[in-house]
Parts: C-alpha cells; sequence; structure tokens
C-alpha cells in the first residue's frame, strides 16, 4: 500500500463513511402489509399477511378461521335431513352443489338409490349452481382488476339462473332440497322452456364477457403469465377443480367418477390450459360456464319420466358404517366422509372442501410477486370463504 | 352550524336536516357470509338498484359511511374487528342488521364460534330477518331507515345520546316485516 498523507487518509476515510450513509439509505427496510379480513378484494373475510421487500412479497400467509363456524361440530347434533339445509351454506354461491355429496354418501349407507328423474334433475341443478358460482366470479374478476362493469352483468345474467333454481325448489340462494332417496319436488310447469331460454341468456354473457374482459388489453397483461402454478405443485397442494385443469391436468370428478348422476347420459368437454397463470385459470372457468350451459341444454332435453322420490321410510336411520363420496363442485373437489353409528344423525362427518386446499397454495405463489399482483392472482385462485373455514 | 353543535336547533331545521340526511347516506358493505351476495344483488345489481333510494353504496372507508350493513355471520374471532369497524364511522352512524346469522346467530345458534347475534356488540338499527333476505327485504330495511331517520332529534344525537324520536313514540329497534322484538 502506498503511503497516504494524513489529508489523504481522512478523505478516504470520509469517503468509505458517505457510501455506508448511502448504503443504508437505499437499503429498503421491509414492511408488512396486512389485507383483509374485510376488503373489497378478498371474498368475504380472509385476511392475508405479507411481508414486503420494496414492491415485492418475500413472504405471504393466509390467516383463516374468521368464517369458522363449527360445521364438523354442528352435523353431530343434527339429523340427516337437518343436515343438509346446514351444509347449503358451506359455498354459499353453489349451494345446491353442496348437499348432493353428502346426500350421496348417505345414500350409500343406506343402499336406496335416487330414482333416474331425481337423478337427472340433480345434475341439472347441479350444474345450474355451477353456473350462477361462477358467472359471480367473471364478474367479480372484473372488480378486482379495477372494471366495475362485469359485475353489474354477472348479477345482471346470474338472476335468472336464480329464477331458475328458485322456480324448481323454492329457494333463490339456499334450496335445502335434495333429500335421501330423491328429490323433495317435481319441476314446475314451464321451467323446462324457461331454462333454454336462460342458457342462451347465459352463453351471450360467457361471450360479451369474453369480449370485455378477456380482450381487454390491460386485463391480459395483468394476468398473463403471472401466478404460474406447474401442475406439479399444483398436485402436491391439493389443489382441485379448475384451478389444477388450468394447470394442465386433465381431471374431472364428474367424467371420471362413476355415481349416480346424470353425467354419463351427456358428452361434453373437459378443458385444460397447459400454461397454470392467472389466465389460464379465469379462462378454464369461463368455458366451465359455456360447457355447464350446454349439459344442461341436453339434460333437459332428456328428463326421464317417474316418480322422484324412492321408498325411504319416514324417520331417517343411517345404518352403521362408513362413507366417502366426493364431487366437482363449482370450486372444486367437495367430499363428505360420513361416519354412522346406525342413529338419527351422524356420528362424525368430515367435510373436505375445495376452497381450504386452494388457498393452502398462497404462500408459494405469492412469493416474489409485485404488490398488486397479489390481488389478481388471489382472484385467479378463486375461493369462497365459508367453503375454507367451514 | 353553532346551532348543531349546541345541541339546539328549531323543529322545521331539524327536519330540512333530517330529509337531507336521509337520502344522501353513504353505505358501507360489511359482508361476511351468504348474505353479503344478496347484499351485492341488492347494491350492486341492475335488477335492484339502490341508488334510486338516495343511498350510495361504495364508501371508499368506513370512515365516510353513515350507515353500515352487518350481512352474514359474526363469528367470535370477527367480532372485535366488527367493533372496531363501527368505531371507526362518524357520528351520525346506522346499523342494519341483515340475516338471520346477523340478528341473532341464524343456523348457527348452538355453534361455539358464532357470536350469537351482532347487537351484543353495536347497536342496531333495523333487523332484516331471512336466511338470506331478499334484497327486496334489505331495500325495505333501508327505506324503514330512512322514515327513521327522518323522525329523529338531531340534536339528541350529536349530544351523544343516540337514536331519539322526535315525537316520542317509535325507539324500539325496527324489524323488517313485523313488529317490535321482545
Ligand atoms: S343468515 Fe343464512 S344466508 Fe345469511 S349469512 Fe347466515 S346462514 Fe348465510
Amino acid at each position: 500500500m502506498t503511503m497516504l498523507s494524513e489529508r489523504q487518509q481522512l478523505s478516504y476515510i470520509a469517503a468509505q463513511a458517505a457510501d455506508a450513509r448511502l448504503n443504508v439509505e437505499l437499503e429498503t427496510e421491509g414492511m408488512t402489509l396486512n389485507i383483509g379480513p374485510q376488503h373489497p378484494a378478498t371474498h368475504g373475510t380472509l385476511r392475508i399477511i405479507a411481508r414486503l421487500d420494496g414492491e415485492q412479497v418475500v413472504w405471504a400467509e393466509p390467516s383463516a378461521g374468521y368464517m369458522h363456524r363449527g360445521y364438523e361440530k354442528l352435523t353431530e347434533v343434527r339429523t340427516y335431513p337437518q343436515v343438509t339445509a346446514l351444509i347449503n351454506r358451506i359455498d354459499w354461491l353453489g349451494s345446491f352443489a353442496n348437499e348432493v355429496p353428502f346426500i350421496l354418501a348417505a345414500e350409500q349407507l343406506m343402499e336406496v338409490e335416487a330414482p333416474p328423474r331425481a337423478q337427472h334433475i340433480r345434475t341439472i341443478l347441479f350444474e345450474l349452481s355451477r353456473i350462477a358460482n361462477v358467472s359471480l366470479f367473471l364478474g367479480d374478476l372484473g372488480v378486482q382488476m379495477g372494471a366495475v362493469t362485469p359485475v353489474f352483468m354477472a348479477f345482471r345474467d346470474r338472476e335468472y339462473v336464480l329464477n331458475l333454481i328458485e322456480g324448481a325448489t323454492g329457494g333463490r340462494f339456499h334450496p335445502n332440497f335434495d333429500r335421501i332417496g330423491g328429490l323433495k319436488d317435481d319441476l314446475p310447469k314451464g321451467w323446462i322452456d324457461e331454462t333454454r331460454q336462460v342458457m342462451k341468456k347465459l352463453r351471450n354473457f360467457c361471450d360479451e364477457i369474453e369480449d370485455l374482459l378477456f380482450g381487454n388489453e390491460i386485463f391480459q397483461s395483468r394476468t398473463r403469465g403471472i401466478g404460474v402454478i406447474p401442475a406439479e405443485v399444483a398436485k402436491e397442494y391439493g389443489l382441485s377443480g379448475a384451478n389444477l385443469r388450468a394447470s394442465g391436468v386433465d381431471w374431472d370428478l364428474r367424467r371420471d367418477q362413476k355415481l349416480p348422476l346424470a353425467y354419463d347420459k351427456v358428452d361434453f368437454k373437459v378443458w385444460t390450459h397447459p400454461d397454470g397463470d392467472s389466465w389460464a385459470r379465469c379462462w378454464i372457468r369461463l368455458q366451465e360456464v359455456r360447457e355447464a350451459t350446454r349439459i344442461v341444454d341436453q339434460l333437459i332435453e332428456t328428463i326421464p319420466s317417474g316418480p322422484v322420490m324412492a321408498k325411504v321410510p319416514r324417520i331417517i336411520k343411517v345404518p352403521e358404517g362408513e362413507a366417502w363420496v366426493s364431487t366437482e363442485n363449482p370450486l372444486g373437489e367437495m367430499g363428505y366422509y360420513v361416519v354412522s353409528k346406525g342413529e338419527l344423525g351422524p356420528f362424525r362427518v368430515k367435510i373436505r372442501s375445495a376452497s381450504f386446499n386452494n388457498i393452502s397454495i398462497t404462500p408459494w405463489v405469492l412469493k416474489g410477486v409485485y404488490v398488486p399482483d397479489i390481488i389478481t392472482i388471489l382472484a385467479s385462485l378463486y375461493f369462497i370463504l365459508g367453503d375454507i373455514d367451514r | 352550524m353553532g346551532l348543531v353543535d349546541r345541541g339546539r336547533l328549531p323543529a322545521p331545521l331539524t327536519k330540512l336536516f333530517n330529509l337531507g340526511r336521509s337520502y344522501s347516506m353513504w353505505v358501507y358493505q360489511w359482508g361476511l357470509a351468504c348474505c353479503a351476495i344478496e347484499m351485492g344483488a341488492a347494491f350492486g345489481s341492475p335488477r335492484y338498484d339502490v341508488m334510486r333510494l338516495g343511498v350510495i353504496p361504495l364508501p371508499a372507508s368506513p370512515r365516510q359511511a353513515d350507515l353500515v350493513v352487518v350481512s352474514g355471520t359474526v363469528t367470535d374471532k370477527m367480532a372485535p374487528a366488527v367493533k372496531r369497524l363501527y368505531e371507526q364511522m362518524p357520528e351520525p352512524k346506522y346499523v342494519i342488521s341483515m340475516g338471520s346469522c346477523a340478528n341473532c346467530g341464524g343456523p348457527y345458534w348452538d355453534s361455539y364460534s358464532v357470536t350469537k347475534g351482532v347487537d351484543q356488540i353495536i347497536p342496531v338499527d333495523v333487523y332484516v330477518p331471512g336466511c338470506p333476505p331478499r334484497p327486496e327485504a334489505l331495500l325495505e330495511g333501508v327505506v324503514l331507515l330512512q322514515q327513521r331517520i327522518k323522525n329523529e332529534d338531531m340534536a339528541a344525537r350529536w349530544r351523544g345520546e343516540g337514536f331519539t324520536p322526535l315525537q316520542r313514540s317509535e325507539s324500539e329497534p325496527i324489524v323488517v316485516g313485523g313488529g317490535p322484538i321482545e
């Protein structure tokens, strides 16, 4: 080292100190961002705690439980018909779809099967609740990205579907229509014609949304290539439904599973998308609404005649045993593991709801994304709070 | 508004103010569960169109709101947040409790984690029963609340005495589609 004069040394030290100060100033301090529990951008009351470094998320974690209503415990103190009234409210947007797997599980234990007409109508209502559920998602998607119009359109066209459900079941939202061994009632007069009309309207709605939202450049740039979930990771985290199919996994319980529902009588396509990003997830859901309208169209043409209720005793006692039935609900796989001890109510019910697994991936997928993308990724993962917490 | 601050307001002026207040309510949507969707249908859908009643459903935060609609299941974990929200709202403030859950616990009346009625933590002006109530019922609740505001003694509200009617007749909470609750 060459000898420095004292003056040089001092200036050297001063420069070092200035550098250090600059570094300290430029170093970004971490910040914890709390989203929710109540926020327009979270569907309901989910809380996300994110640790930020500048604009990027270092670590994020969902905090569930704000909507925990103790379902599994409550089912133990209800009789079987009362449980259906309760489980309607798990995924509140597609209420009817929640009843079906539970009823099927109970039927399996009792060894009764609903008559073909009841199975058929069940499937129709199942698909209608899928439309009611996912069409609202399509509208909501716009809101999360700052476009308000789609949600008005979604509410407009969703009303038609709700009218149909109300016409058939008497409940706009929570039908409680499924019974062990069949359905409460037959379809009302004129319902089928009405359904035909509504399905046309819904397809128009899908076209509109596709033009307005999916064709929008801002929407595309905010969703394409963002929040990519590879197929392997999706499987590891137990994603199901459209989230899994958007990662390129061809998996659909409607097609892959033999249940007493009318899905084997219709032909429908299971859409998949290779990308696994937010765009793919949204797009798959759009296609699914379309596909559901087609399924309903086919089904209403071929409703078999006959009764809608099998012979079951007045007071329902389910024999001892265990059964597991899961179906492809609007949000993904939903299943019930029913343990019966031969009493009026179930001994234990384990509920597997799709959203709980679907949001379990948030810590993985949110790592490293930018703050505005948190919202779009969460929106595209699509969960319903009641379905997470139960 | 010195008259208001001092808690002395001539009756005609009160009426005028009340008229203005009742038709310019900003409502904060505190949607918690299934009822939130019906509230969304009432407030956000073209079919029900709440703005024709003079209610604006999109304040950015509770600090701008005059009215909060608590719709859905209030759980014990959520209850502190509900209370906090209510405290953030500026006076005069009103609460509509929508749905059986918010009224009394609804289908979860025997659950270990659900608050049996939001009126245990915040005062409620209008109860809308139903599971879920139809959007029309919520709109009816809004209209009933507006009628109530028109008949409110504003000065008492400013003195912090809560809701006091001008004519002493209806101080009970309102229930949509029913008489006063016991
Ligand atoms: S009152 Fe019924 S519809 Fe409303 S939140 Fe409670 S369970 Fe859901």
